[in-house]
């Protein structure tokens, strides 16, 4: 079946950089002005899923959530998230370090369609998130 | 153009030699350092040259920041509105004394062309910080006669210390449409620039430092993550000012939930700037104006909330219209941004404009058509290392991405309508809410779209006007609070209420 969200090699290594420096992490596609339509990645204590927000997949074990409007416009697109250097000013944990997670995006094929529509819209509200990351070190 | 600019292009410098190498916080009137010492480099997106090295502070440098406004509040708040407005009219006046001065360095920093920053960002500033000063003079509390023995008194009273976060898209700007009603109000104030755009506060507070009382006005740089965080959910704070995107704010307003604080949230838009057929019935002065409103989407390099980044043009004047639309689009003149003449500089940063650039490959993709631009742009030499891009027109369907996300960039997706009742129903088909644009010689028209839009503002046969005494803010995602009218000072207040009885007889109940 394919990912509704998938990573690059590149922004992956960044994702388990900044798990073992803040501990277990939750991105969230946010839209709107200056770093909007950029994924925020926030610990995951410090964002509260909403009942709406809509489940696309996880990023070494990280769920990915995205609000529910903006769903809508990119139910017929994948997700890849890649990295950035001098991404600009954020909220998300990596940007102090001069790089910023960017989404890129590519049109599913008719065939993938297909196959997405036989699942059903994915799920919403907050997931039980596997316990992988549950036991790295919280430095931070 | 009338412009207010004395100087010739060339007495303009691609680093301020009045610039600082480093600048701290701006914490109780004094420059401190950051407490764990770190610094990071503030560079140029015209050439990447580096400009300055800025404090990158943590959640220790809040709490000093915090710490020195709480204790200047209670002065501050006792200082008479007359005192307090004469100080926002020395802050005004600094301002306008270095106009030059600060434009260049917001232009530097940020890009956007010296023609905006002289005539536009630093002015307004300036006039925002008069506005306020004149508002609260002016300002009057409420009485009630409840009986003949009972009176309502209604007294407003500052919040205390509030918190502030800024964008990069108008630094200095932006910062004044929140500070000017804040300070008026009464309350003391720990702001936070964006990491991108944190010079003009610098040379800001070099200015005015010393025309408030200590601790009233705190500054502390650094990045979303370690600063604005930290501001955002301190208990310390009695109301957040937002200006950023959706995530962020939702996250702002989740911390805001745990305090239990009043917020105001600015988070962007798709605004639809609507073009009716009669708007060729003569090919005049007014038709110039309308074809420069369809250009304005290239304002400060289209990072803007209110970039006017779709636009609905009536099916019968289509092809006519879009031939004289692009046509002007591609005169736009992108380049050297300290150079009078040019139109657009470089975007922000590497990252905003590698994110416009995927979206003009996702309009592409999705089968809008590119009608110019699409690409990079290249003034050569130095600004070869810049982020320059090239104005870029599509044209499609409403449903696309690239006419639904902000994409807070030189981008413009246009599309056509049938009647009035059309362009009503595609402008309100988005997410936001923030500004809209409507362009037609009939009364009727402009009337009844201005009323059926729902965004905050509506500009009518104009557009990208920000005068102060006119409301600003947004409906649906676009967030809540107007600014940039007195009334934002009711968001700076609370009401006290004393309800007094004159009577000397008991109620008569025990």
């Amino acid at each position: 079946m394919p990912e509704r969200v998938i990573a690059t090699e590149k922004a992956k290594a960044l994702v388990r950089w900044l798990k073992d420096e803040f501990g277990p992490l939750i991105f969230h596609q946010s839209g709107g002005c200056c770093e909007g339509t950029a994924p925020m990645c926030f610990k995951r204590s410090d964002f509260r899923v909403g009942a709406s927000d809509v489940f696309l997949g996880s990023i070494e074990g990280c769920p990915f959530y995205i609000g529910a409007a903006t769903f809508q416009y990119f139910s017929s697109m994948q997700v890849v998230i890649d990295v950035t250097k001098d991404g600009g000013d954020s909220f998300s944990l990596e940007a102090p370090g001069g790089v910023r997670f960017i989404t890129r995006s590519r049109l599913f094929t008719d065939e993938e369609i297909r196959i997405l529509d036989t699942q059903g819209p994915p799920p919403t509200g907050l997931m039980p998130h596997s316990t992988s990351d549950r036991h790295q070190g919280v430095r931070s | 153009m009338d412009t207010k600019a004395s100087k010739s292009a060339s007495q303009f410098e691609y680093r301020p030699s009045a610039l600082r190498m480093r600048y701290d916080n701006f914490i109780g009137g004094k420059w401190i350092a950051p407490v764990k010492g770190r610094y990071f480099a503030d560079s140029s997106p015209l050439n990447q040259m580096e400009l300055a090295q800025i404090a990158r502070s943590s959640a220790e440098d809040v709490e000093l920041a915090l710490d020195a406004a709480h204790k200047a509040r209670h002065r501050w708040a006792d200082t008479a509105p007359a005192e307090r407005a004469r100080l926002l009219n020395k802050i005004a006046d600094k301002i306008e004394e270095n106009l030059q001065f600060i434009a260049n360095v917001e232009t530097v920093d940020n890009g956007k062309p010296i023609r905006e920053t002289v005539n536009a960002d630093v002015p307004l500033a300036a006039d925002h910080f008069r506005y306020f000063a004149g508002c609260i003079r002016a300002e009057e509390g409420a009485i009630s006669e409840i009986d003949r023995d009972t009176i309502a008194y209604h007294f407003k009273e500052p919040m205390g210390v509030v918190g502030q976060i800024i964008p990069w898209n108008f630094p200095l700007l932006m910062a004044a449409w929140k500070l000017a009603p804040a300070l008026a109000a009464g309350n003391c104030v720990v702001i936070k620039p964006a990491s991108d755009t944190p010079l003009s506060l610098c040379v800001l507070m070099d200015l005015i430092g010393d025309i408030l009382p200590p601790g009233v006005l705190n500054v502390v740089f650094g990045h979303g993550a370690e600063v604005g965080t930290p501001l955002a959910r301190s208990p310390r704070i009695a109301k957040i000012a937002f200006t950023g995107e959706t995530t962020t704010g939702r996250q702002i307003m989740q911390y805001a939930a745990e305090t239990i604080i009043p917020q105001t949230m600015e988070l962007g838009g798709k605004s639809p700037n609507i073009f009716f057929a009669d708007v060729m019935d003569k090919d005049d002065e007014f038709f110039d104006k309308a074809l420069e409103g369809f250009a304005l989407f290239a304002f400060n390099k289209g990072e803007v909330c209110t970039c006017p980044s779709r636009a609905l043009v009536q099916e019968s004047i289509f092809d006519k219209f879009m031939e004289r639309a692009v046509a002007r689009v591609a005169k736009i003149k992108v380049g050297d941004p300290l150079d009078l003449a040019t139109q657009m500089g470089p975007q922000c940063s590497r990252g905003q404009m590698e994110k416009i650039l995927e979206y003009i490959r996702i309009g592409k993709d999705e089968g809008a058509k590119l009608a110019t631009g699409g690409d990079r742009a290249h003034p050569g030499g130095d600004f070869e290392k810049g982020f320059f891009l090239q104005p870029t027109v599509f044209t499609g369907n409403n449903k696309m991405r690239v006419f639904q996300e902000e994409i807070f960039g030189p981008v413009i997706s246009v599309t056509t309508f049938k009647d009035l009742d059309d362009a009503i129903a595609i402008g309100n088909d988005t997410l936001y809410g923030l500004g809209a644009g409507v362009w037609s010689r009939d009364a009727n028209n402009l009337y009844r779209v201005g009323r059926g839009i729902e965004a905050g503002r509506v500009w009518t046969n104009c557009y990208h006007v920000y005068p102060a005494h006119a409301a600003f803010g947004g409906y649906k995602h676009s967030g809540f609070g107007r600014e940039t009218h007195k009334m934002i000072l009711e968001h700076y207040q609370q009401t006290k209420n004393m309800l007094v009885n004159y009577s000397t007889k008991a109620q008569g109940f025990f």
